[in-house]
């Protein structure tokens, strides 16, 4: 397979090409890179919906309903499901399949796990690339689902332009999110499980704390749903419609659009500086030098690394 | 640099029992494999949309209930479908309650390796390595 025929196949919306060009991109191959950089010209501008929240709170689940919403709307939808790789081995298992139980065989849905392979943030390193794919392809819709998130797990703000933040009551979990400041990003704050006792408390802490703040042009809207049921779900899609209409009238839509785009052009510079110079530092016995004179108090790291870059670049910037 | 291998673990037809499938499917991670779990209760039509969507090199089948004669092949054929190409480059494999002589009509239709009840889990993740029908490289 080479670029032109990928680029063909994803434009002729074949599945087969769009899932093996996020497989070369996530694998971070040149091929797959060129795939991105060409189809970046070919984006049809998706709006792209993050969901994110503790580990077992009904994400999967919830984006299983909304995809249904969403296509009873008529809108097509692309579907990335992150989760954790296993540090020891690196392998995963890759488990938000299983909540997704309506729309498998739908022709306007596509839907790909992605494992973090080592990644912190929440997503895997590619993801922003991997959304480029899928918009180029022409879903209306991206969807986002992150891996269960802990503390400062937040990357999906960077590259969502609407991001849910999911509660359940009784896990105890809404005051760690609070404390984590995971629900800092939250354009709409869901509680789901709203069947569970406690539902409601979450909901009036939540409403409370965001009484405390003060809001300029959006406030996050509370939202309960029962995600097994899909009871709540129309608000739920509501609110998160109107938080993206929000985002083209105030003109803030732009803004997040360049934000992301900062983002990815930061890594792509990394990835053109830092990770090469460390490279070559490491294959030419370089860096071995250098740690060793650390350890051995012959060097200090700040010379260390302008030495390193002076090295590869010439020059020091 | 070598790619990560990524297998789905499915779980066709109407058995709900899917102890073997989680065992596999945590072997295959051990092993440093990536595993997308399909859930209970699938079509063969929707294992081979996942195959597709996935871009998974390994596709193992776990099937208790006996019918695994019609399901099994309806797999394979789902996913020449997908791909449009006869010639897949996705191994397939399966695994549960299989009677010894109906192997023998599963690989005529396209199962690649079927493996009995008594098979460890370093048998199956090794015969997995050894027979990807794709580069890895
Ligand atoms: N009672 C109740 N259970 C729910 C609801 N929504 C989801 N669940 C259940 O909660 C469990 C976890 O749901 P998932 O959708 O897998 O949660 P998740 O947040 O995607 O989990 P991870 O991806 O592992 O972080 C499942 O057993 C669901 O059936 C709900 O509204 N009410
Ligand atoms: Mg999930």
């Amino acid at each position: 397979m080479d670029v032109e025929e990928i680029l063909e196949g994803i434009e002729a919306k074949k599945r087969t090409y769009l899932a093996r060009a996020i497989s070369l991109v996530e694998d971070g191959s040149p091929l797959g890179r060129e795939v991105v950089a060409r189809a970046f010209k070919s984006k049809k501008n998706a709006k792209v919906l993050g969901i994110t929240g503790a580990p077992g709170v009904g994400k999967s689940t919830l984006v299983d309903g909304l995809i249904g919403k969403l296509r009873e709307r008529g809108g097509s939808v692309g579907v990335i499901a992150v989760d954790p790789s296993s540090p020891f081995t690196g392998g995963a298992i890759l488990g938000d399949r299983v909540r997704m139980r309506s729309r498998t065989l739908d022709e306007g849905v596509f839907f790909r796990s992605l494992a973090t392979r080592g990644h912190l943030g929440g997503l895997s390193r590619h993801t922003a690339e991997v959304i480029v794919l899928m918009d180029a392809f022409g879903f209306d819709y991206i969807v986002v689902e992150t891996v269960g998130v802990g503390q400062s797990e937040v990357d999906v703000m960077k590259y969502a332009h609407s991001v849910v933040v999911v509660l359940a009551p009784g896990l105890g979990d809404d005051i760690q999110a609070i404390k984590a400041g995971i629900l800092e990003i939250g354009d709409v704050l869901c509680v789901n499980k709203a069947d569970l006792p406690g539902a409601e408390r979450t909901r009036k802490e939540l409403e409370m704390m965001l009484g405390l703040k003060e809001f300029e042009g959006w406030k996050p809207p509370v939202v309960e749903t029962i995600a097994s049921s899909g009871e709540g779900l129309d608000r739920l899609l509501e609110s998160v419609l109107q938080h993206q209409d929000y985002l083209v009238a105030s003109g803030l839509l732009e803004k997040k659009v360049r934000e992301s785009h900062h983002a990815v052009l930061v890594e792509y510079v990394k990835r053109e500086t830092l990770d090469k110079i460390m490279e070559k530092a490491e294959s030419d016995g370089t860096l071995d030098r250098i740690l060793r004179d650390l350890v051995e108090g012959a060097g200090d790291p700040e010379s260390g690394a302008r030495a390193l870059v002076e090295k590869y670049f010439g020059t020091t910037i | 640099m070598s790619r990560t291998i990524r297998v789905l673990v499915g779980k066709p037809g109407l058995d709900g029992h899917d102890r073997g499938a989680k065992v596999i499917a945590r072997a295959y991670r051990d092993a440093g494999m990536e595993v997308i779990y399909s859930g209970l209760h699938r079509t063969p039509e929707e294992l081979a949309r996942m195959a597709v969507e996935e871009d998974v090199d390994v596709v193992a089948l776990s099937i208790l209930s006996g019918a695994h004669a019609t399901l099994l092949p309806k797999v394979v054929d789902c996913l020449k479908k997908e791909k449009g190409s006869d010639q897949l480059d996705v191994l397939i494999l399966a695994g549960g309650i299989i009677p010894a002589e109906d192997v023998a009509f599963l690989k005529e239709h396209g199962i690649d390796e079927v493996f009995g009840p008594g098979t460890s889990t370093e048998e199956i993740v090794q015969y997995t390595r050894t027979h990807l029908k794709r580069e890895i490289a």
